[in-house]
């Protein structure tokens, strides 16, 4: 399906899904959001490009193979979850540190949960693009 | 609000199982969609509905200040949505790769590893050929 | 195990064979220093395992452990450093070693564990170690069918016996022996003591190989010799005399205890006597003496006056020497000359003059003649099977006689004749063994004399302080070679007699013992043959019963149970209308037609036979349910709902590109059995539905998450705190599902490009 409209705008919306899905991801501890929903958020914006243009294409833009993002998005939770053990907390303990912290506020906190959700959102887009792309390549 | 949302589940729930007695593995796969939207809602329902209160806490306090919606259930269908895709997503290849193997989708006609014929069951799969009279060993060791 | 396999060239085994002659010289040189320790009392040590579960890896150190971890360290050496050169070129030979160091350990923890637990595990550890042995020789369909014989039935009698040990341990209340082994009185007197005695002692008939389970071990001669002589002989299948041994202050002394293993044990040891002389191979012969001596032992153990535990202690210690040093023996031989066949060996005097040493030195023992320790051990069963009172001394008397008069004939058919007259042909020219092969046999053999001349020692060290771990008591054990002339002495003589003139006559006894074996038609091996196809069969039967291999019966199945049982349960505890009351007035018109729509869709999906009409009705469903999600709070889930549809219609739209159409509807198409499964899953599951949001509701899971989210997780949207802190293990395992089903996708729809290509 080749479609000159269809292909321009996409590579915009695309780029903006990309953009809204990051923003999910970060604000998602305290909005509705979290790695969950950015990952889907993510994957969508690339299958809208893949359906504009090819697979080929699509995997082109991506640079990385969906299917070592999963797994990387997996290390990367496991991680997250064992550094707790550094602390000598039992696994998946949260570790934050709040940077700037002032009086009453928690300044700009920055934490192994975080990280965790990052994995989460890897594991979601990779897994999900692998799918699709797999699909996709063989139709 | 809490009957019809039970009846309509019961509907969707009755209308993936006839899905899923079907022998077409499209069909089949189509139940197993509906099914965990209905299984989803029941989870969810079980937390109880409450209206226009979504489980945040507003800046400045430290714990909801009025009653808000059941979090925990809403956690677990959030994961379950995302692994009924992953399962989705798996059947259909599943399918999609029998199809182009088998060139069916009629489940019925998926016998390469349990054939119909009992006889051949017994002997490809159990080892239950009569035992070699010369090696009167290897009935045995076909078998377990 | 002869000379057909290519050699690798390791002196002594290589570092292999080093290790495995240093590991049980080391430790049997550190029990040796243990026991004037032990002499004085049972020590107890330990550390807790499970401690959940009363697990504790506690180590019981007493008389009966002391002389099962001497023997089993001691022969241990004799037999590594006896492999080292019998296998140590085999291109497998490091993994034998490794086997046996695996069966020592296990055989070690098995004797010295204080907790039943425990012992079980190591139990365990021996019977998969005895079949890694036993079927070593893997080229072999005969070995690898004796080994999963002998796994089979030991390892079923070891899981019986773990049944026994657990219903034990919760009578007594714990699992520590040294703590059980005291409350004997209360153990006889529960009512659950005779379960857990036949419980016990199916582990132990197997393990010990009493009939009717005695078929095993004559079939694992199939192992390297070695073997046989270690684990066939001296140490594994003497587990199962050590359980009763070592249960016996807590089971021991019923009425049933006493006969149960009188019988079985007399009838196990004439039986394999008998059998015995009908071998013509010497390594059978050995295996079934070997079963007349377990026989023995547990007929004695059973018997339990002091004489008779004295007599079996002394025999268990008596019979590992001789045994073992016996096996090694036909080993040489059978290295040496290429052949087991006693009615082929014949006067190897000359050539092997150093083999037939120790094999006299071994079979003079066994024989029961002074004054080898052999003659010592078989005094005291005498004397202990006059001592019994009633029928069980004429029983016992008479299964000790006649096994003792077979004994002798063996011994001579084993140890003299293939040593006397003149030197027949062998399929290889026989000649001396080389040194590591003959100091096992000749230290073995020297020590059952060296303790048959200075009996105290033995009885000091060794017998005595089993005695008293076996009695659970201490008793004076004095062993002496000359007791005067009584009842025991005038019985040996006896023994003797009739042994001679069996022996003078023994190969027209084999033919018709032969004739007689070709006639029987009892026959135990066949009859395990029978059992495993009966199984199979039946195995056959109930797979092909219930794996139809019709996915739709299977799910018709699953379904119909559904509605049965719950919707029955229901039924009975009249709860059907629960939840009818729930206020359905403060419905809103958007709920209504968002709700409508849910139905409908779903209604659609059945009844279209358009793929794509099917695929955009599930999409209706989907955002309906998303609708449900927004309407009643959950943002999050609606949000993951409404992408996650998305996706869905994408991936089904693509593969629809290539899959079939739906099959056209027709008046056919609609089964109306189908339709009454699927109403009363729904039926079922919509008062499911409404009794649980009928109940009262508890807050407190909810709560804790509320109260705890901003202070303890810094997070404001609880559900995602929930996600990705308090229940991050799960969420961590659900995208490791994520990415599974992803590669499991992919791996499946790559072989079809690769396919369609060629």
């Amino acid at each position: 399906m080749q479609s000159l409209i269809l292909t321009t705008t996409t590579r915009l919306l695309a780029a903006l899904l990309l953009m809204f899905s990051v923003y999910a991801l970060l604000r998602g501890h305290n909005l509705p959001g979290g790695g969950f929903i950015g990952g889907l958020i993510g994957a969508t914006g690339f299958i809208l490009y893949t359906i504009a243009t090819s697979e080929v294409e699509a995997r082109r833009a991506l640079r990385v193979d969906p299917s070592n993002i999963a797994v990387v998005g997996l290390g990367i939770a496991g991680l997250a979850g064992l550094s707790a053990g550094l602390a000598g907390e039992p696994f998946f303990t949260g570790q934050w540190l709040f940077l700037f912290a002032e009086d009453g506020g928690k300044g700009l906190p920055l934490s192994t949960v975080l990280v965790f959700d990052i994995g989460v959102y890897l594991a979601v887009f990779g897994g999900i693009l692998t799918l699709v792309f797999a699909l996709e390549e063989e139709i | 609000m809490e009957l019809l949302l039970a009846i309509t589940i019961g509907i969707v729930v009755a209308t993936s199982v006839y899905l899923m007695l079907d022998r077409n593995a499209l069909r089949f796969l189509f139940g197993l969609v509906l099914l965990s939207n209905a299984v989803n809602l029941i989870i969810f329902a079980g937390g109880r509905l409450t209206a226009g209160a979504p489980p945040l806490i507003p800046e400045g306090a430290y714990a909801p200040v009025d009653v808000v919606a059941n979090a925990l259930p809403q956690a677990l269908v959030l994961t379950a949505i995302v692994i009924g895709f992953g399962l989705l997503a798996f059947t259909l290849a599943l399918v999609y790769r029998t199809f182009m193997t088998l060139g069916t989708v009629n489940s019925d006609e998926m016998r390469i590893a349990e054939p119909r014929d009992k006889r051949q069951l017994d002997e490809s799969r159990l080892g239950m050929g009569k035992a070699d009279p010369e090696h009167p060993a290897t009935g045995q060791e076909a078998g377990i | 195990m002869t000379d057909d396999y290519p050699k690798v060239d390791r002196v002594m085994g290589g570092p292999a064979g080093w290790i495995s002659i240093a590991f049980p010289a080391v430790l049997f040189l550190y029990f040796l220093g243990l026991l004037p320790q032990i002499v004085n009392g049972p020590q107890v040590h330990g550390i807790d395992w499970v401690p959940s579960l009363g697990v504790r890896f506690s180590v019981l150190l007493d008389g009966l452990s002391m002389t099962f971890a001497l023997l089993i360290t001691g022969i241990g050496t004799a037999v590594t450093l006896y492999s080292a050169r019998y296998l140590g070129q085999h291109p497998q030979y490091p993994r034998f070693v490794c086997y046996l160091l695996m069966f020592m350990v296990g055989m070690l923890g098995l004797v010295l564990a204080d907790n039943l637990i425990a012992l079980f595990v190591f139990w365990e550890v021996t019977t998969i170690a005895s079949y890694l042995l036993i079927g070593f020789n893997a080229d072999s369909a005969k070995s690898r069918r004796s080994a999963l014989q002998a796994l089979l039935l030991t390892g079923t009698g070891g899981l019986v016996m773990l049944g026994g040990m657990i219903i034990l341990g919760n009578v007594a209340g714990t699992f520590e022996l040294s703590r059980i082994l005291q409350m004997g009185d209360m153990i006889r007197a529960h009512p659950w003591y005779m379960g857990i005695l036949l419980l016990f002692l199916a582990g132990a008939f197997t393990k010990s190989a009493q009939v009717p389970f005695h078929f095993w071990l004559p079939n694992a001669m199939a192992a390297p010799t070695p073997v046989s002589a270690y684990l066939h002989s001296a140490t594994m299948v003497k587990g199962g005399v050590f359980l009763m041994a070592r249960m016996n202050p807590a089971l021991g002394g019923t009425d049933a205890w006493f006969w149960i293993l009188t019988i079985f044990g007399g009838i196990t040891a004439v039986f394999a006597s008998v059998m015995a002389l009908r071998q013509t191979d010497i390594k059978q012969t050995l295996a079934y003496t070997t079963l007349m001596a377990l026989g023995s032992l547990t007929m004695f153990i059973g018997a339990g006056t002091h004489y008779a535990i004295v007599g079996a202690m002394t025999f268990l210690v008596v019979h590992s020497l001789y045994k073992a040093a016996l096996f090694l023996m036909i080993g040489i031989v059978d290295h040496a000359t290429g052949t087991r066949d006693a009615t082929v060996l014949r006067g190897l005097w000359k050539a092997m003059p150093l083999t037939g040493a120790a094999a006299g030195l071994a079979a003079l023992s066994m024989a029961g003649i002074p004054p080898m320790v052999g003659f010592i051990g078989k005094e005291f069963m005498y004397k202990a099977s006059l001592g019994l009172g009633g029928f069980g001394a004429i029983w016992v008397t008479v299964m000790i006689f006649a096994a003792s008069a077979l004994m002798f004939v063996t011994g001579g058919i084993v140890a003299l004749k293939p040593f006397r007259g003149e030197l027949a042909d062998t399929p290889t020219p026989a000649h001396e063994g080389p040194w590591p092969m003959l100091a096992g046999p000749l230290v073995l053999g020297a020590l059952s004399l060296f303790f048959g001349l200075v009996p105290g020692v033995l009885g000091h060290y060794l017998v005595g302080p089993a005695t008293h771990a076996v009695e659970g008591e201490v008793h004076e054990v004095h062993l002496y070679l000359w007791g005067g002339v009584n009842m025991a002495l005038i019985l040996s003589l006896l023994t003797f007699l009739a042994g001679w003139l069996l022996y003078r006559s023994h190969e027209s006894i084999r033919a018709r013992l032969a004739a007689f074996e070709a006639r029987n038609p009892i026959d135990f091996d066949a009859g395990w043959d029978r059992v495993l196809d009966g199984f199979k069969a039946f195995a056959a039967w109930l797979t092909g019963l219930i794996q139809t291999g019709s996915l739709q019966r299977y799910m018709a199945v699953t379904f119909s149970s559904f509605v049965v049982l719950v919707g029955g349960t229901y039924l009975i505890k009249g709860a059907f209308g629960d939840g009818l009351g729930l206020a359905t007035a403060s419905v809103h018109p958007v709920q209504w037609t968002v709700l409508a729509l849910i139905a409908a869709g779903s209604i659609l999906v059945v009844w279209t036979h358009s793929r794509m009409t099917a695929v955009a009705a599930m999409g209706v469903v989907g955002i309906g349910v998303s609708v449900i999600f927004i309407m009643f709070s959950a943002p999050d889930v609606a949000i993951t709902q409404l992408l996650v549809e998305v996706l869905v219609v994408v991936l089904v739209s693509l593969a629809m590109l290539r899959l079939p159409y739906l099959p056209r509807r027709s008046r056919a198409s609609f089964r109306a059995g189908h339709a009454i499964i699927a109403a009363g899953v729904g039926v079922v599951t919509t008062f499911l539905t409404l009794s649980v949001l009928s109940t009262p509701f508890d807050r407190r899971l909810t709560t804790f998450f509320e109260t705890a989210s901003y202070p303890e997780a810094h997070g404001r949207n609880i559900v995602n705190v929930i996600l990705v802190d308090f229940r991050a293990l799960d969420t961590f395992g659900e995208i490791t599902v994520v990415a599974m089903a992803a590669l499991g996708a992919l791996a499946l729809l790559r072989g079809t490009a690769r396919k369609k290509e060629s």
